[in-house]
């Protein structure tokens, strides 16, 4: 095993920090970096944390950490923030709301830029989890950046989401859209103090209700705080305590992470065949002869290409 | 594709004042560089303890208080003591020429004072990027 892996299984800061540059960055040492710690994780708990930018994820999640912490349990956040499209900067400033934290060694905080992936999380979210899995961490949280609609990737990596909302940003026909309000576990009304946090409560419900078919026990759980205050903040922890219970009692939490291994192997794979094709097919190379072959009509585009792969699968 | 830089911009000590690190941020980030941002009111402890979590790059720190010649180089020996100490510090906010020479000394790579244009706190990264890429 290398020193880097052994530190982070041992939990050392530096290492654990400097494993995350490296899956971020995609370096030499990332895939097996990966295989070295796998066989030690699948120990923590993950959870997602989604809203509209400043709806208060990252203020709810810093009250969340304090009575975590109270608990005595540890953990890890991955706060992400979106890369510019034009220039490739970030500003991550998640984690100056839960700067009170800095100096306790049981939390570790990384602030992640997306880097152009647009499912509200970064391709290096998913083995950064394992990262901070192996390193013993006992909760994992995933802020996500400020969604809108269809950023829903969180829901892959997470063991159960949370969804943030806050009071004016419309009425229930917007809660009945497809998108992020099908993948929230517990709905969170935040600045339940703002005018018409009770109205989205009960229009949020009304959803719920609607999706559940009346059905008592499988309706998800709607909260109201005040992050800021810190108010419903221990209501919140001891609905999702109860909620993970459901989960796991049900059945369904063993299926979500079955699903995650699935999504994951997808992934892997469909990344390899891409890789394979760019290398044997020199797209790089050829792109541009192609495209100048079917701009001229002399080509038809699903022809050619069918051509190719078929030459290509034949030569190996 | 060139590593992306990572930079944490810190306010240590007690002023209030961050219009300067908000500046430096918003500008480093418009330049291409991920920026940490963390507030005011950081204790030299902090601020080592999430760069090294952040794993970035630099530290830019910014004070206007005075207390730059207590708490620049405190940054930079916890650093050393966390074996940190290939993470680049560099300072900007009300400081005397006088005091420039001294802070060097203790480790701090650059200062910056008011007036500052962009570019040079641009130009200055870029020439550390082949001793971060090495």
């Amino acid at each position: 095993m290398s020193e880097l892996a052994e530190k982070i299984l041992k939990g050392d800061q530096r290492s654990i920090g400097r494993a995350i540059s490296i899956v971020e960055n995609d370096g030499r040492d990332r895939e097996q970096l990966i295989d070295e710690i796998f066989p030690h994780t699948g120990r923590a708990l993950v959870w997602g944390i989604t809203g509209a930018p400043g709806s208060g994820k990252s203020t709810l999640l810093d009250g969340l950490i304090a009575n975590l912490r109270a608990q005595n349990l540890t953990v890890a956040v991955v706060a992400v923030d979106p890369s510019s499209p034009f220039t490739g900067g970030a500003l991550l400033g998640d984690r100056l709301r839960m700067q009170r934290h800095a100096t306790d060694l049981g939390v570790f905080i990384r602030s992640m830029a997306s880097r152009g992936h647009l499912g509200g999380i970064a391709t290096a979210t998913a083995d950064t989890i394992k990262i901070l899995d192996a390193a013993g961490y006992d909760l994992i949280v995933i802020e996500t950046i400020g969604v809108g609609q269809a950023e829903i990737e969180v829901v892959e990596l997470a063991d159960i989401v949370m969804l943030v909302l806050v009071p004016g940003a419309g009425d229930e026909i917007q809660a009945m859209k497809a998108g992020v309000m099908e993948i929230g576990d517990i709905f969170i009304i935040n600045k339940k103090d703002l005018d018409g946090a009770l109205k989205l409560k009960a229009e949020v419900e009304y959803v719920l209700h609607l999706k559940s078919n009346s059905n008592e026990s499988a309706i998800n759980p709607v909260l109201l705080t005040s992050a800021i205050h810190n108010e419903g903040i221990s209501e919140t922890l001891q609905t999702i305590d109860n909620y993970l219970a459901r989960l796991q009692a049900d059945g369904r939490l063993a299926t979500r992470r079955q699903q995650r291994i699935e999504n994951e192997v997808r992934k892997i794979v469909n990344t390899k065949i891409h890789q394979m094709a760019e290398k044997h097919l020199q797209i790089d190379q050829k792109i541009t002869q192609w495209a100048q072959q079917i701009g001229k009509q002399k080509q038809a585009p699903y022809a050619l290409i069918n051509s190719q792969i078929n030459q290509l699968l034949k030569d190996s | 594709m060139a590593k992306k830089i990572r930079i944490l911009i810190a306010k240590p000590g007690l002023d209030g004042h961050d219009r300067g690190a908000k500046y430096i941020a918003r500008a480093l980030k418009d330049a291409g560089y991920e920026v940490i941002y963390t507030g005011i009111r950081q204790t030299p402890e902090a601020i080592v303890k999430t760069a090294i979590q952040e794993d970035v790059d630099f530290v830019g720190l910014s004070l206007l208080s005075g207390a730059h010649n207590e708490l620049f180089p405190r940054v930079v020996e916890l650093l050393r003591e966390n074996q940190a100490d290939d993470i680049i510090v560099f300072g900007g906010g009300v400081i005397p020429e006088s005091d420039i020479p001294g802070l060097k000394e203790k480790g701090l790579a650059a200062i910056f004072t008011p007036g500052t244009p962009i570019k040079a706190v641009i130009d200055f990264i870029e020439s550390c990027r082949s001793k971060i890429e090495n």
